[in-house]
């Protein structure tokens, strides 16, 4: 197995999935609480990654991070390179490509808190701020576990974003799901297969240790 | 009755029709050349011709793994022999059908005279990345690898290479300004999209292992004469001319 790859990219899915925790609750409280009109608009723009095909969203990455855009000739003149084919730039494209599956978990659990115990804190004389973080966060546990670990998940498994604005260098972007395509188009097909494993394998656990987190915040939780 | 009489007759002639269409696999370096050769083909016999593009080793895993198509082009001449050995293609239908020729290509913002710094360009400050395809399995990136070696620069240049998953990809790299150099196949320099936003230089052809592409009638195609009858037609003075207009030598000509 390329354990190169798998550490880049075990790499990419930590950074990815804490850049979305940090990033995913700002968003998911303004979508819980806001009542906005044209709410519904963001709402949906958010969940676009998981209808749009990978290539539309690498695409959009590829032309916006590229030295003909804006974006692009500014980070270029601030670091001197451009973000396609950099780690920087897989970073960006995962975020955005993994953003619904971490503000979805949350603003979902986030709503599901029950609205007396919001009341009951504000009549304490506590700001929405503190209610937020001392009553909605903790009864969002199993939303927020579910939200980081679908991205991280997820991340893992990406691929089409990856192959267009990647440039598959050794180390820097070539990650797992490259590499088995890479073996597979070379007709190594033993190596392809052990990695393939290796990817399906770790996947299971941190999906299997979702749902079981969650079944445990869901039969003790109520009655603790 | 009428209705269903011409539906029937609708459905006869679709018939007829797809069992004249072939489908082409096809290298990516052909993705300019070959649509207008198949636009041709089918004005001149109103044949129907589906074309798939991708790097010659992932075209060949797909056809070890079954890809319904009639014609394989390769950009070398390893993977057809490799799927005649395994009898995955007719070994008489296998012919030269033209040299692919390897192109450094830079955009016109770069202030490099390519055409006399040759391969030196590419240790230019300037140039932080390089786009070649992927060796693996494109045979336009072994042959970039091999020029690269060739001309001493490989160990030099390495951290800035870029693979792409097939030489269109690489093009497109270096196209869209996201690498400043590319290893391209001289048909996609020639090509409406980066003719006018680049400069090029040809790399000799001693650089690299010649890039013989050949072509082949694969065993399990279901119209093998169709398939033989478009190879013929490639082959032929109006395949021949459009391959030249894109760069590609004939591999009878000298170089």
């Amino acid at each position: 197995m390329n354990g190169q790859a798998f550490w880049l990219t075990v790499r990419l899915a930590v950074v990815v999935s804490a850049l979305l925790i940090a990033i995913g609750i700002p968003i998911a409280y303004w979508l819980t609480y806001s009542r906005w009109r044209w709410k519904f608009l963001v709402e949906a723009v958010i969940a676009l990654p998981i209808v749009l095909p990978p290539t539309v969203l690498g695409f959009y990455v590829l032309m916006a991070l590229g030295s003909r855009s804006p974006l692009g000739r500014w980070w270029e003149s601030i670091t001197g390179h451009t973000l396609a084919f950099t780690f920087e730039g897989l970073m960006i494209g995962s975020v955005l490509y993994s953003l619904p599956f971490a503000v979805q978990p949350f603003a979902t659990s986030f709503a599901a808190v029950d609205s007396k115990l919001l009341r009951v804190s504000a009549s304490l004389g506590q700001s929405p701020m503190q209610t937020f973080r001392r009553v909605v966060l903790p009864l969002s546990k199993a939303g927020l576990v579910t939200g980081f670990a679908l991205s991280f998940a997820h991340t893992l498994g990406e691929f089409g974003v990856v192959l267009m604005v990647g440039g598959n260098i050794p180390g820097v972007t070539r990650t797992i799901s490259i590499d088995i395509y890479d073996q597979v188009q070379a007709g190594n097909y033993a190596a392809a297969n052990h990695t393939a494993l290796v990817l399906l394998v770790v996947s299971f656990a941190v999906l299997s240790l979702v749902y079981g987190l969650n079944r445990r915040a869901w039969t003790v939780g109520p009655w603790k | 009755m009428f209705l269903r009489t011409s539906l029937l007759a609708v459905l006869l002639f679709s018939i007829c029709v797809s069992a004249q269409e072939i489908t082409v696999a096809a290298a990516a370096d052909l993705s300019t050349a070959l649509p207008e050769i198949v636009a041709t083909y089918t004005k001149h016999t109103g044949q129907t011709v589906k074309l798939s593009f991708g790097s010659s080793g992932n075209l060949t895993n797909q056809i070890h793994n079954g890809a319904p198509f009639d014609v394989f082009f390769s950009a070398d001449e390893t993977y057809p022999v490799q799927l005649i050995e395994k009898s995955l293609a007719l070994k008489g239908s296998l012919y030269r059908y033209a040299v692919g020729r390897l192109v450094l290509w830079v955009p016109n913002e770069l202030p490099l005279d390519v055409q006399k710094l040759g391969m030196q360009a590419l240790l230019d400050p300037s140039i932080k990345k390089i786009a070649i395809a992927n060796p693996l399995h494109a045979p336009y990136g072994r042959a970039a690898e091999a020029a690269l070696k060739h001309f001493g620069v490989y160990d030099q240049i390495a951290p800035k290479l870029v693979l792409g998953e097939n030489i269109s990809q690489a093009a497109q790299f270096v196209e869209s300004g996201n690498a400043q150099a590319g290893l391209i196949a001289l048909s996609h320099a020639l090509s409406p999209a980066l003719k006018d936003k680049g400069h090029y230089w040809t790399v000799p052809l001693d650089a690299y292992p010649t890039l013989n592409q050949a072509a082949v009638v694969l065993s399990k195609s279901r119209h093998p004469e169709a398939a033989r009858k478009f190879l013929d037609f490639v082959r032929g003075p109006d395949g021949t001319s459009l391959l030249k207009n894109y760069g590609f030598s004939l591999p009878t000509e000298k170089h």
